[in-house]
């Protein structure tokens, strides 16, 4: 196997195996994550699953990279700090927020893509409990 | 959690592939299909057949493989028919935002690029070869994209499982400026021997001709020899069922309590 390759596809935040499975309790869930083995958390069982995750973060680091070899160094500081004040605009902690300010910097607010229509994040079955999580935030936890 | 597509299923998924042996996972519906277009003197002409196979049976018998994308942009899909429909309809949802943004008729090599780019990015996950056909300001166009994101620009193409025998009589017969009815013929010719040669391909002809004037979408343009007359209702005609005898009891029914009420209507 080739590892170098191999690297490439590790997931970038790696889980220690066996400390934190990722089913209810902590116990591992085999009916939805399978058994459990080191090659499972380190690897993506899917090829497109990185670069999808990474896929907005890719873009946005090309064009900011292509953006100072044309116009220099302090063309995407002033885009990134704008697009740093625009994720700063959330709605409460538990509810999705539109990010519209972040997708008109962005320039995507005008096309449609899948994942304005899959997995919508809105219609999603779980959701964090509210309480705790305006607790958290505000510091009375 | 994050919107697109989910890959929590996977792990599972590949781990069910070696449990059960072969042929418990739902086969996805594939199109196995033969589509043509040829670009003519006025305008482009696109071809495709009707039907839609999932393995070994066929699932549709009079699928409708060529998507709308723009009033002057049509577009007709071969490979995995949910990716080829949700594909297209992305992209004419697309282009639509776009004119509606601008004022302008998309040009089809807009479509094009749209659509590269966006299967570029599923490195032909998504099972989709499309065949654009349309007319816009530049002229008629006729483009092919694949589905890791190759696109070809020709006058005359085929597609599909049925396309080595569609374009066996294309390049006989194909000529630059053909007039509207030889160019119809001609595809009509090339499906037809898809149809006949492949078992992915058959039933009936759909043609779709785009010109400067507008689109004649001709559904089916020709129907196969075997139809069959199974019909989807079964309505029996009074007087099938012989009365042999009648009986009225009537009901009595007396009123006992009746009440008015006004609808309220501001």
């Amino acid at each position: 196997m080739n590892t170098r390759g191999l690297r490439s596809q590790l997931k970038d935040s790696v889980p220690v195996a066996g400390l934190c499975p990722q089913g209810s309790y902590g116990i591992q869930d085999s009916l939805r994550s399978g058994f459990t083995s080191v090659k499972n958390e380190l690897l993506p069982s899917h090829p497109l699953e990185l670069s999808e995750k990474n896929f907005v973060l890719n873009q946005d680091k090309m064009n900011f990279s292509t953006l100072r070899n044309i116009q220099g160094l302090h063309a995407p500081l002033k885009l990134q700090m704008e697009y740093r004040a625009a994720r700063q605009i959330q709605r409460l902690p538990f509810l999705q927020s539109s990010n519209l300010a972040l997708d008109t910097l962005r320039g995507s607010d005008d096309t449609i893509g899948f994942e304005d229509i899959l997995g919508d994040p809105a219609q999603s079955e779980m959701m964090g409990e509210p309480h705790m999580m305006v607790e958290y935030k505000l510091g009375l936890l | 959690p994050a919107a697109g597509f989910n890959f929590d299923n996977a792990a599972r998924n590949a781990a069910f592939e070696g449990l059960f042996e072969g042929g418990q996972t739902p086969k996805p519906l594939k199109t196995g299909t033969t589509i043509a277009g040829v670009v003519f003197k006025d305008g482009v002409v696109l071809g495709a057949d009707t039907r839609a196979t999932s393995s070994e049976v066929v699932a549709d018998k009079m699928c409708a493989k060529i998507h709308y994308i723009s009033p002057n942009i049509y577009c007709c899909g071969a490979g995995t028919a949910a990716d080829t429909e949700k594909t297209t309809d992305l992209l004419s949802s697309n282009l639509t935002v776009f004119s509606l943004n601008s004022g302008r008729n998309p040009r089809v090599v807009m479509a094009v690029n749209i659509l590269q780019d966006m299967l570029y990015r599923y490195h032909g996950q998504i099972g989709a070869n499309l065949i654009l056909g349309g007319v816009d300001c530049t002229g008629n166009h006729l483009y092919t994209v694949g589905p890791y994101g190759s696109v070809n620009k020709v006058p005359y193409l085929a597609m599909g499982s049925g396309d080595l025998a569609a374009l066996g009589i294309l390049e006989d017969r194909f000529k630059h400026d053909l007039e509207l009815e030889k160019a119809k013929e001609l595809v009509r010719d090339a499906i037809h021997a898809g149809i006949m040669s492949d078992l992915g391909s058959g039933n009936n002809i759909d043609i779709c001709v785009i010109t400067k004037q507008g689109v004649d979408y001709i559904r089916p343009f020709q129907e196969s020899e075997y139809k069959e007359t199974r019909k989807p209702k079964y309505k029996y005609r009074p007087g099938t069922t012989p009365v042999l005898t009648k009986k009225i009891v009537p009901l009595k029914l007396e009123v006992v309590e009746e009440t008015q009420q006004r609808m309220d209507t501001a």
